[in-house]
């Protein structure tokens, strides 16, 4: 540092300045980071809430002149994908029931696993864990077709079950190491004390361990909701024409070019889609920043 | 007496955890290991519609490295993966240490700058598809204002699209790498900023020289994070380009699924899956480098 420069951070004037110009521009970046996050998700609803008319006519930042909700119903009941003019409504539910099933077990079982890796003895925990966190690293596309051939081998590529495995098997590395992690910094004395009482690894599991997983369970089932839900290849490929959720319905909506695109119908269909998901965030707020941050800080 | 049964019931517990684990644990290992070892086969085979089980040496990757479309299509991910990790890691950085400065509303920024990665990638691409549409979107805006002479048509220019990807990319992904950077930043000691006080070490320069630094684990978790997105990105394509205009934003995984399933390559799909699989190990192995070097140094 020179003396000069050394002097004009001492001159207590300048520095005034300088810290009102910095206090400036921090809030001039704040803002327009603000406005870039939000224009995407502010223009979709407005447009969703425009007649085919307006959106042809005014631009994409006009406010709706009678905003309503036709687009909506019909992205909901009456949208055409292909050749079938039903709407998303029926991906909802398919999304629904595959949900339901793939995060319950891939939740369940990730727990056990991670209880069972890090407080008892198993042989090799460490290079177990490492080996399914390895897997999941490498992309679908990698395993995706011997893993169509092994699932109509066993009978369930184009199915509900098809679809579950496929989620709960790639599902299971991460959710694994986040209950490993937390079980890790549970006292030992209190399974040690418990195991001396002769209570075996289900009961101690049920009665000790899991009363205290809540917290880690919220975060671990947002983490599962958000990426089933959020799934487009996965159930591309694995679920069969009957039970195609909701993303894949949405991109073969917006596919559909029969006659104009409509915008506005487009635009209510995907926001439709990110319902789900937005509001858990929104609800959930810490939990699922842990979520997302967990598996990355640790791994 | 009961010390001998206290024993034989620790042991039987031990191996109920071991049993426990094993059908998860090896259904996945078979799933994946399986899976990768079978499509690395099929790359040194003839298969075409189905898998056929001739050997045919580097056939298919000489054929992949004579296509046109996987030359776009692997240079793409280094141009959209240069770009993608580089923006979320430098807009990422640049949020936390914003945010983290005391700012007013600061629960309300951090939310808005996050809620993307809540969003599937399919939806992001077909909002920002939208607003980056030349005859309606942005730049029909800005010509409604009288700039009539008004470009911005990346979306449909065969040399531009792949910029339009790494906006919305970075729009999806620099929350995340905000969320990581301020945990990080929130775990510096206070020491270290009294230290930097008492010396009159100006705040731009302590982060720069100091803090980041000091950050530098967690910013490759960052870009280890973001650099598999990179390999794996699919469903951004998809929603946004479908590949286009022509090939010309066209990625391995979608060259890859495309081949698989609508094209009937599987032989080519695998050889380019492989090269995939490459990609990956090397950012493994590099990030895990790195980490060895930065351990040893004292």
């Amino acid at each position: 540092m020179t003396a000069a420069r050394s002097a004009r951070y001492r001159s207590p004037r300048h520095r005034q300045s300088i810290v009102r110009a910095q206090h400036f521009g921090l809030y001039l970046f704040l803002f327009t980071a603000a406005l870039f996050f939000s224009i995407p998700l502010l223009i979709m609803i407005s447009t969703s809430l425009k007649t085919a008319a307006e959106v042809r006519a005014g631009s994409v930042f006009a406010l709706p002149v009678e905003p309503g909700f036709a687009a909506w119903t019909r992205a909901w009941g009456e949208a055409c994908i292909g050749r079938t003019c039903e709407g998303i409504s029926a991906g909802l539910w398919n999304s629904v029931i595959i949900l339901i099933p793939s995060t319950v077990l891939s939740v369940g079982l990730a727990a056990l696993n991670g209880y069972a890796l890090s407080l008892w003895n198993v042989p090799r925990a460490g290079a177990i864990l490492a080996a399914l966190l390895l897997g999941a690293f490498i992309p679908y596309q990698v395993m995706i077709y011997p893993l169509v051939r092994m699932a109509s081998t066993v009978g369930i590529y184009g199915s509900l079950p098809g679809i579950v495995a496929v989620h709960v098997i790639f599902g299971i590395p991460v959710l694994t190491l986040i209950f490993c992690n937390f079980y890790k910094g549970l006292p030992p004395e209190l399974i040690k004390a418990a195991r001396v009482d002769g209570a075996g690894f289900f009961r101690i599991f049920r009665r000790i361990v899991l009363p205290m997983s809540g917290n880690i369970i919220i975060v671990a089932l947002i983490l599962s909701v958000t990426g089933v839900w959020n799934d487009y290849l996965l159930s591309l490929i694995f679920a069969g024409r009957d039970n195609l959720p909701m993303t894949v319905q949405l991109a073969s909506l917006v596919g559909t070019r029969i006659g104009v695109p409509e915008y506005n119908v487009n635009m209510a269909a995907t926001l439709i889609t990110a319902l789900p998901p937005l509001l858990l965030y929104l609800l959930s707020g810490k939990y699922f920043v842990r979520g997302v941050t967990a598996g990355a800080i640790k791994g | 007496m009961a010390v001998g049964r206290a024993g034989k019931r620790k042991w039987s517990a031990g191996c109920t955890a071991v049993l426990t684990l094993m059908p998860t644990v090896v259904i996945c290992l078979i799933a994946y290991y399986g899976s990768i070892g079978w499509t690395i086969g099929m790359s040194f085979t003839t298969s075409g519609i189905l898998p056929k089980y001739e050997f045919a040496g580097f056939d298919q990757y000489i054929r992949l490295w004579s296509e046109p479309r996987w030359h776009t299509a692997f240079a793409n991910m280094f141009i959209f993966g240069a770009l993608y990790v580089g923006g979320c890691l430098v807009f990422g950085v640049a949020l936390a240490i914003a945010v983290d400065q005391g700012v007013r509303g600061r629960n309300f920024l951090q939310s808005l700058f996050l809620y993307p990665i809540a969003l599937s990638f399919i939806v992001t691409g077909l909002a920002w598809q939208w607003f980056l549409n030349p005859t309606v979107g942005l730049q029909a805006f800005v010509r409604s204002l009288g700039f009539e002479g008004f470009v911005f048509d990346w979306l449909s220019s065969p040399e531009k699209a792949i910029f339009t990807l790494v906006i919305a990319g970075v729009w999806q992904s620099s929350g995340l790498v905000m969320a990581i950077v301020y945990a990080g930043l929130g775990s510096i000691d206070s020491e270290i900023w009294r230290a930097g006080r008492v010396d009159g070490i100006p705040k731009v320069r302590m982060y720069r020289r100091v803090i980041l630094p000091m950050l530098t684990p967690v910013l490759l978790v960052c870009v280890v994070l973001l650099a598999m997105n990179v390999v794996k990105s699919y469903d951004l394509v998809v929603a946004m380009t479908g590949g286009g205009p022509g090939f010309s934003t066209d990625l391995p995984a979608k060259f890859v699924v495309d081949n698989l399933f609508q094209r009937a390559n599987i032989g080519l799909a695998s050889a380019g899956a492989t090269v995939m699989l490459l990609a990956v190990l090397v950012i493994l192995l590099l990030s895990a480098c790195i980490q060895r070097i930065r351990k040893a140094r004292p």
